[in-house]
């Protein structure tokens, strides 16, 4: 191949592969912004995999299989919520048992699915654009999730720093007892931060099962919630930041597979940790200002809240 | 918070004083609700609620051999569970016991490896302490980060697992393979000399439970009566008093979190040298990542993740007596043991708090 | 039938519970199957329950089948002792991981059966079997080699075991035998099962040029992308045209039914012996999938020729001459690789490119 032909299939590759860890990370930031920390990404993202699948092959219909997704995921989240934030469990560790029950439930629901193709969500063909070169099918040749995962990026962006509602996500997770003594609702507040994760998570998941390999198959997310999850770290609590990380983490994973698939002379364990070593190092390079984190960092985050009645 | 349903308030109030009493009722009141569930749960995939509950609870325990598998499942377990704790009492938030494990297994194994012919009595007590080595070695990593970077240790650790996973793979699919083994991705089996001693005959609890119990009360004493358990409480519950006390936060991160290591370390080893053997490209079903509900399960108190370690085990036990005997899937333990780990810790809320149902014509809400 | 010794609490709660354990059973025979994944995997062990399912359709209410998924290796000793403790009589383990524990607990069961997958160590009471996939591969071999435009076949692994690597080389000699230009490209995922990593060696691979996929890893994923990205693709385990009606070739199948069946049946019979069995496509225990309709009828009519030359044994997939990747002979001229070889093979023949991680 001559020039930069090859630069556009390693950039569609990787975007598919950033996708899903977008929108779980953002939909888990948001969460975690509000003070909560729900561990139970994974489990969240496979019951969304499993209800967009199904509800995919069923009606046929993509825009509702997203949206069954979403609630899928809500609903599990809201599970947590009840468990955490209504009866004030220890939020690790319903979060690891929510991934549990998530794998479990997935499995359980999508029995008779497995073995089903379905086609992929449709990418965007607009005549002339489309074929553009290079910017073409980058720019304007994706499915409509990936448009998503970027505007849910911006929104949340906007909505945490430019907006008040966001003053008071952040308020009541920086110090919940001083934002409810101003009035605002805590728990309904961070119910609704802990749905919205659940529900990115479940598009997260369902972006799996719906375009980047449609099919259903157990435990299909294969550990991508964990890794969401170490990407808010990673991105200090910015929206931006979580972007950046999951195409950082998705471009490495790649070009692991690409660098051996052109023969380096490597072994394959050594470049399948990659990803993992330069999220480290990258980390370590950016942590050394504390005040910086700390500005970003909800300082309530997985504190529990009761208010003094 | 109140659940709102005129004209009633269902109101959640804190105790003045954590009430004992529900300290011992609320794994009774979560059995209740978990058998009661389950009935819902398992008559609507057809199953017999009361076979299945057994299958789950009472036949897994019902001979010697079955109930001395209990131990062995739960030791892994209970061992990175105590090391946790400590960490997050705290706020340590090491997650990469599963990690520190592998590489435990590593180190401690690679004595045996490099040296097959030992059969001195001193190897395998040389191999856990390697073990414990190891695992320190590989939690030193995200305590360096931490203490000198300021780097998260939540992701550190975490991506520090997938790293130590692979290392294991490089090893096994390479120089660690078994030479009269046809390259198939196993080590020699352990001589009896790298092997951990089996405690009661006919059974394959090893030695590895003994230090399992030895960690429950070394903690347990460590964290009630030693300056360094004090201090561990003190930075977790009031960082600014320990910090005026003249508590090194640095010297805590470091201690908690090369105490879980060397601990999973010796989990780790203890699986490789006990009930498997031999090395193996996966060593641990994900216990690492358990021992993490093991230990809030256990409300990070050592003789509370005693018992959540056991219980933990049984249902990983159960899920495969029901397998074998009602044809249970896999999916159905998951969700089953969900709901377990909800209820149990949905009524860990009936320590603290007490409910209230008061009869009151208007919402207060400041 | 041996019930366990249930104390005198725990029956009296259990008859309270109206629970009659065993009451109903009739004097028919258990068979139990250990899987390493879950039966939804698709792949390796979705092919095993159908082998158990095809059991329990032969002999009806003589046997009685049950199944374990998802057992890790590294705690399945206490999973297939359990099975052997409740009296089953024939037990398939099927995976190699299983290898030790399956021995460990055969030495205290001596009157139980058990069946390992892929091993190779037996006992009086463990007979082994696998399968010669690497003679399905071969036949693939001689279709991609026809087929390659690029002359670049893409391979995802999962794992450089011998298992894996005799399919590489088998892949490699066939299509190099009728194309000397053919080179091939290896991605490892390092794992059985990830669909979405699975599927991105396959784009890995596509972008460096293979216009063939072939893998060895469990999930119809690396199909879904040679359909998508319009190239050829072979399937695995299972025949997974569903997936990619337009760009499998065919698919190597694995079929365990008449092995299990012919194993129960010699059980129950008495007749059972431990044995090693290494069934290929003679046996039935790799097939392929219909060809794909794309496939000019000369190439057809090659890969038929070779399958029933592999059959009949007149074909020898490893015979020499030819070259290990480094230059040295692999086989002369004449000769061919034997099993042990085979067994352990852990070194790439001419045309792969990269290097065997060891």
């Amino acid at each position: 191949m001559s020039g930069f032909d090859w630069v556009v299939p390693i950039i569609l590759t990787v975007i598919t592969a950033a996708t899903p860890l977008v929108f779980a990370g953002i939909g888990e930031l948001v969460t975690e912004k509000s003070g909560v920390l729900n561990l139970g990404v994974e489990g969240m993202m496979l019951v969304g995999a499993v209800s967009g699948f199904i509800t995919a092959l069923v009606t046929g219909n993509y825009f509702l299989a997203v949206g069954a997704a979403a609630l899928a995921g809500a609903i599990m989240a809201f599970l947590f919520g009840v468990l955490t934030l209504s009866l004030m469990a220890n939020q690790v560790a319903t979060g690891l048992a929510l991934t549990l029950f998530g794998v479990g439930l997935s499995a359980l629901m999508g029995q008779e699915f497995v073995g089903e193709p379905i086609a992929a969500l449709s990418k965007l063909n607009i005549t002339g654009l489309s074929d553009l070169p290079f910017i073409g099918p980058i720019i304007f040749g994706q499915d409509v999730l990936v448009y998503l995962s970027f505007v849910m990026v911006a929104l949340v962006s906007w909505l945490l720093y430019k907006t008040k509602a966001g003053l008071i996500l952040r308020a009541v997770g920086d110090s919940h007892d001083a934002a409810h003594s101003i009035g605002y609702p805590v728990i309904a507040i961070r119910y609704l931060a802990v749905m919205f994760g659940g529900a990115m998570s479940g598009i997260g998941g369902a972006y799996l099962s719906l375009a980047y390999t449609p099919m259903w198959a157990e435990n299909m997310t294969a550990g991508r919630g964990w890794i969401a999850l170490a990407l808010i770290v990673f991105a200090t609590w910015k929206p931006g930041l979580v972007l950046v990380g999951a195409y950082m983490f998705g471009g490495i994973t790649i070009l692991q597979l690409h660098a051996q698939a052109a023969g380096l002379n490597v072994p394959s364990q050594v470049l399948s940790m990659l990803p993992y070593l330069a999220t480290i190092l990258v980390l370590v390079l950016i942590s050394k200002d504390e005040s910086r984190i700390r500005k970003h960092a909800p300082a309530c985050i997985g504190k529990i809240f009761h208010p003094a009645a | 918070m109140k659940l709102r349903g005129p004209p009633m308030l269902l109101k959640i109030e804190k105790r003045a004083e954590y009430s004992k009493t529900m300290v011992y009722l609320t794994p009774i009141i979560a059995l209740v609700l978990t058998v009661l569930s389950s009935i819902v749960l398992f008559e609507s995939l057809g199953v017999n609620p009361i076979e299945a509950l057994y299958q789950f609870f009472i036949a897994p325990l019902d001979t010697k051999y079955e109930f001395s598998e209990l131990f062995v499942k739960a030791t892994p377990l209970i061992l990175c569970a105590i090391g946790l704790s400590v960490g997050f009492r705290a706020n340590v938030w090491n997650i990469g016991a599963e990690g520190q494990l592998t590489m435990g297994a590593i180190v401690g194994s690679s004595l045996f490896i490099y040296f097959p012919e030992t059969d001195s009595i001193f190897l395998l007590p040389a191999m856990i302490v390697m073990g414990a080595l190891g695992g320190a070695a590989w939690a030193a990593i995200p305590a360096f980060f931490k203490t000198r970077f300021n780097a998260n240790e939540i992701l550190t650790s975490l991506m520090l697992v997938y790293v130590a996973l692979l290392i294991l793979s490089l090893l096994i699919h390479g120089p660690w393979r078994d030479p009269a083994g046809f390259n198939f991705p196993e080590s020699e089996t352990f001589s009896d000399s790298a092997s951990m001693p089996i405690l009661i005959s006919g059974t394959r609890m090893h030695f590895g439970t003994l230090m399992a119990l030895l960690a429950v009360f070394g903690a347990w004493i460590m964290m009630a009566r030693t300056l360094i358990g004090f201090q561990v409480k003190v930075i977790g519950e009031a960082p600014r008093a320990g910090g005026y006390a003249g508590f090194s936060r640095k010297k805590i991160i470091w201690f908690t979190l090369l105490f879980a290591g060397a601990l999973s370390g010796i989990a780790g080893l203890s699986e490789v040298s006990g009930p498997i053997g031999q090395v193996v490209p996966s060593i641990s079903p994900g216990y690492g990542f358990t021992a993490i509900i093991v230990a809030f399960l256990g409300r990070l108190h050592p003789v509370g993740i005693f018992f959540a370690g056991l219980l933990m085990a049984l249902t990983y036990l159960g899920g495969e007596t029901a397998q074998i005997n009602l044809g249970l899937p896999v999916a159905v333990t998951g969700v089953f043991q969900g709901m377990v780990l909800f209820f149990l810790l949905a009524c860990d809320v009936l320590v603290h708090y007490r409910f209230r149902l008061n009869i009151a014509r208007k919402v207060t809400s400041q | 039938m041996t019930r366990k010794q249930f104390s005198g609490l725990v029956s009296a709660v259990a008859l309270a519970g109206g629970l009659l354990m065993g009451g109903t059973a009739a004097a028919e025979d258990k068979v139990g199957f250990i899987y390493v994944g879950p039966i939804g995997d698709h792949g390796w062990t979705y092919r095993h329950e159908l082998g158990r399912q095809a059991v329990q359709n032969e002999f009806g209410d003589k046997v009685k089948t049950s199944y374990v998924e998802s057992v890790k290796e590294s705690s399945s000793e206490p999973v297939i002792r359990q099975m052997a403790a409740d009296g089953y009589k024939l037990i398939f383990t099927t995976s190699f991981g299983f290898m030790n524990p399956t021995l460990k607990v055969a030495k205290q069961f001596p009157d139980v059966k058990f069946e390992h997958a892929t091993g190779y160590k037996r006992a009086d009471n463990v007979s082994t079997y696998s399968a010669r996939f690497y003679e399905g591969r071969y036949v693939v071999g001689k279709i991609a080699g026809k087929m390659t435009k690029s002359n670049v076949i893409g391979y995802v692994g999962s794992f450089p075991i011998p298992e894996v690597v005799r399919g590489i080389n088998a892949m490699t000699l066939a299509a190099r035998s009728v194309n000397p230009d053919v080179t091939v490209k290896v991605a490892w995922v390092n794992t059985w099962y990830d669909p979405g990593k699975e599927g991105d060696a396959a784009k890995a691979l596509i972008d460096q040029g293979a216009d063939i996929i072939l893998q060895h890893t469990d999930s119809p994923a690396p199909l879904q992308v040679a359909e998508n990205r319009g190239v050829w693709a072979v399937g695995q385990a299972s025949d997974m045209a569903k997936f990619a009606p337009k760009a499998q070739l065919t698919a190597i199948i694995d079929n365990w039914d008449g092995y299990y069946v012919a194993r129960t049946k010699a059980a129950l019979d008495g007749t059972w012996k431990s044995e090693d069995t290494w069934g290929g496509l003679k046996s039935g225990m790799v097939e392929l999938a219909p060809y794909n309709e794309a496939i000019p009828a000369d190439v057809i009519a090659l890969a038929e020729e070779t399958r029933k030359g592999i059959e009949d044994g007149s074909i020898v997939p490893f015979a020499g001459p030819f070259n290990k990747q480094d230059g040295s002979v692999g086989a002369k001229e004449g000769e061919a690789l034997d099993d042990g070889t085979l067994l352990g093979l852990n070194w790439y023949v001419e045309g792969v490119d990269g290097k065997l991680p060891k």
